[in-house]
C-alpha cells in the first residue's frame, strides 16, 4: 500500500491521512465543489475534484471515487464513517477495481446490515438480544397481535429503512398497536420508499454502551473495551465516555466477551463496533448492531489503550503482521462532539460561516479532531459536527475537569453551537454522578437549555 | 376559518413532500421533511387542518422562516 484514497471528507478525512503519514502512505483526497478549500483537502498529499456539493451527486457516487482513486494512482481506499463506509456495494466495487478496501468483507458489511441476520449470528455466538420481530411486510399484518405479545410492551415499531429517529414510535399500550403500525407504514411507505416495519422491545432506562473490536480476518480477535454513549439527543450520540461509569466488572466482562465471540464467530476483518443497549438498574443487556467501520467516538478508546485504531486497519489492510494482544487500560476518556445546533431551537441544525475558531492549544490530556478551520463555512449538505473535543485523565473526575476547562477556552462565533449546552451538561449533577441513560436529554435538556 | 402559513425554522432541502392539497392533517404531522446537515427534519402542521397550498418541491432549498405550504385550520 503506496497511496490510499480517503473516500469521505472533515475531520475523518484529516484523521486518516495524519495515521498514513505516519505509516509513510501518500493520502488522496477527493472533495466536492462545496469543499476545494477545506482543510482536508490541504492535509492530504493531493487531492481530487468529485463532483456538486450534495453528496449524492459526489462522495456517494461509487464511480466517481473509482474514477479518482484510478487517476490519482491510489491502490487502496478507506471508507471512513458515514457516507458509502457501510455500503458493501461500494467494498465489491473497490475491490474488483484490483484495489485493497481498508474495512471487513464486503460479506459482513452485507451481514450486519440485514438487521435480521445479524440478530440471527448473534444469538448463534451467544450474544443476548432484546425481544424483536422480523420485518412485518403487507401480508404479514395479521400476526401483528401475536408478534407483539411476544415482544412484549413498551416496544419500538420502527420503519425498516428509517433511521435517526425518523419512522419510529413508541407504543404502551396494545390497543394502539394497529394504528401507530399503520401510520408508520403508510409515513414510511412515502418518505423511504419501504413500508415495512419491525417491533422491538422498549427498554424504559437503558443506557447505550458499546464495544470496540478488532479481528484480523483469520478468526482472531481482541476488544479494546467499551463505550459509554448514553448521551444522545435524536438518536445522536452527544457526549462518549470510557470506562462506562459505574458498569459493574462482571458484567463489563461479559459484554467484551460476547463481541469477541460474535467477531471471531464471522471471522471480521479490521475494526467493528458492537453496540449494546443495557437495562440502567439491572444491567442486562442486549445486542443491538455491530457497525462494520471505524466509528465517530473512536478516539475515546484510542486515549484510554494507547492504540492507533486507523494506523492498525491500515497495517492490517496491507498485509502486515498484526498480532492481537490483549491491551492495558490506562485512566479515563471523555468525548463531547461540538455540533452546529442551536439548543435554543429544538438543536435544529445552524449552517454557516465560522467567523472565530480558536481552540486552546497545550492544554494536557486533551485531543481535538477536526476538520474546519476559523473562517470556514459549515455546509448545510454534510453532517453538523464542527470537532471532536476529547480529554483523558487518571480517572473520571480529572478528565471532566480537562474537559470542563477546554469548553470554556474555545472561541467560537458566527453560528449556533451546542458548545454551552455540553459545558451545562459536564456540570449537571446526574452527569457528574455517571451512569445517565439515553433518556439524559430528554429529561434534563430543557432546563438546561433554559438555565443557558 | 383561518388560513395558516406553514413556516421552515431551519436552513435545508426539501427532501420529500409527504402531504398534498386536499389531505386533512392534524397537528405536528408532517406535512414535508427537510433535510439539513444529514438530518431529516419534518415539517409539521402548525394545528389541525386541511392542506390548501405546497409551495415548495421536492428538491428546493429553503431558508428559515420561508413559508412551504397554507393549511385552513379546523
Amino acid at each position: 500500500m503506496k497511496r490510499l484514497l480517503i473516500a469521505n471528507r472533515g475531520e475523518i478525512a484529516c484523521r486518516i491521512a495524519a495515521s498514513a503519514r505516519r505509516h509513510a502512505i501518500d493520502s488522496v483526497a477527493v472533495y466536492s465543489e462545496a469543499d476545494a478549500n477545506s482543510l482536508h483537502v490541504e492535509v492530504a498529499d493531493s487531492a481530487v475534484a468529485i463532483g456538486p456539493a450534495p453528496a449524492r451527486e459526489s462522495y456517494l457516487v461509487i464511480d466517481k471515487l473509482l474514477d479518482a482513486a484510478r487517476s490519482a494512482g491510489a491502490d487502496a481506499v478507506h471508507p471512513g464513517y458515514g457516507f458509502l463506509s457501510e455500503n458493501a456495494q461500494f467494498a465489491r466495487a473497490v475491490e474488483a477495481a484490483g484495489l485493497i478496501w481498508v474495512g471487513p468483507t464486503p460479506e459482513s458489511i452485507e451481514t450486519m446490515g440485514d438487521k435480521d441476520r445479524a440478530r440471527e449470528l448473534a444469538q448463534a455466538a451467544g450474544v443476548p438480544i432484546a425481544g424483536g420481530s422480523r420485518a412485518i411486510s403487507a401480508e404479514s399484518m395479521d400476526e401483528l397481535t401475536a408478534t407483539a405479545e411476544q415482544v412484549g410492551f413498551p416496544l419500538l415499531v420502527k420503519a425498516a429503512a428509517g433511521g435517526g429517529g425518523i419512522g419510529m414510535r413508541r407504543v404502551d399500550d396494545p390497543s394502539k398497536l394497529a394504528d401507530v403500525v399503520e401510520a408508520t407504514r403508510s409515513m414510511a411507505g412515502k418518505a423511504f420508499g419501504n413500508d415495512s416495519v419491525f417491533l422491538e422491545r422498549f427498554i424504559a432506562n437503558a443506557r447505550h454502551i458499546e464495544v470496540q473490536v478488532f479481528g484480523d480476518g483469520q478468526g482472531h480477535a481482541i476488544h479494546l473495551g467499551e463505550r459509554d454513549c448514553s448521551v444522545q439527543r435524536r438518536y445522536q450520540k452527544v457526549i462518549e465516555e470510557s470506562p462506562a461509569p459505574g458498569l459493574p466488572a462482571h458484567v463489563r466482562e461479559r459484554m467484551c466477551d460476547a463481541a469477541v465471540a460474535l467477531t471471531k464467530a464471522q471471522r471480521y476483518r479490521g475494526a467493528g463496533t458492537i453496540e449494546f443497549i443495557v437495562d440502567a438498574e439491572s444491567f442486562e443487556f442486549f445486542f443491538l448492531e455491530m457497525n462494520t467501520r471505524i466509528q465517530v467516538e473512536h478516539p475515546v478508546t484510542e486515549l484510554v489503550t494507547g492504540t492507533d485504531l486507523v494506523g492498525m486497519q491500515l497495517t492490517l489492510a496491507r498485509g502486515d503482521e498484526l498480532p492481537l494482544e490483549p491491551v492495558v487500560f490506562t485512566g479515563h476518556a471523555i468525548e463531547c462532539r461540538l455540533y452546529a445546533e442551536n439548543p435554543k431551537k429544538h438543536f435544529f441544525p445552524s449552517p454557516g460561516p465560522l467567523t472565530m475558531l480558536q481552540f486552546p492549544t497545550g492544554l494536557p490530556g486533551i485531543r481535538i479532531d477536526t476538520g474546519f478551520r476559523q473562517g470556514d463555512e459549515v455546509s448545510m449538505h454534510y453532517d453538523p459536527m464542527i470537532a471532536k473535543l476529547i480529554a483523558h485523565g487518571t480517572d473520571r473526575p480529572q478528565a471532566l475537569e480537562r474537559m470542563a476547562h477546554l469548553l470554556k477556552n474555545i472561541e467560537l462565533r458566527g453560528i449556533a453551537t451546542n458548545l454551552e449546552f455540553l459545558h451545562a451538561t459536564l456540570e449537571h449533577d446526574a452527569f457528574k454522578q455517571g451512569g445517565v441513560s439515553t433518556a439524559f436529554i430528554d429529561t434534563y435538556g430543557k432546563a438546561i437549555v433554559k438555565a443557558l | 376559518m383561518a388560513i395558516v402559513d406553514v413556516k421552515t425554522e431551519i436552513t435545508g432541502n426539501v427532501w420529500k413532500i409527504v402531504s398534498k392539497p386536499g389531505d386533512e392533517i392534524p397537528e405536528d404531522e408532517p406535512l414535508m421533511i427537510l433535510e439539513s446537515m444529514k438530518m431529516e427534519i419534518p415539517v409539521g402542521a402548525p394545528e389541525d387542518g386541511v392542506v390548501t397550498e405546497i409551495l415548495v418541491n421536492e428538491g428546493d432549498t429553503v431558508t428559515e422562516g420561508t413559508v412551504v405550504a397554507r393549511i385552513e385550520a379546523s
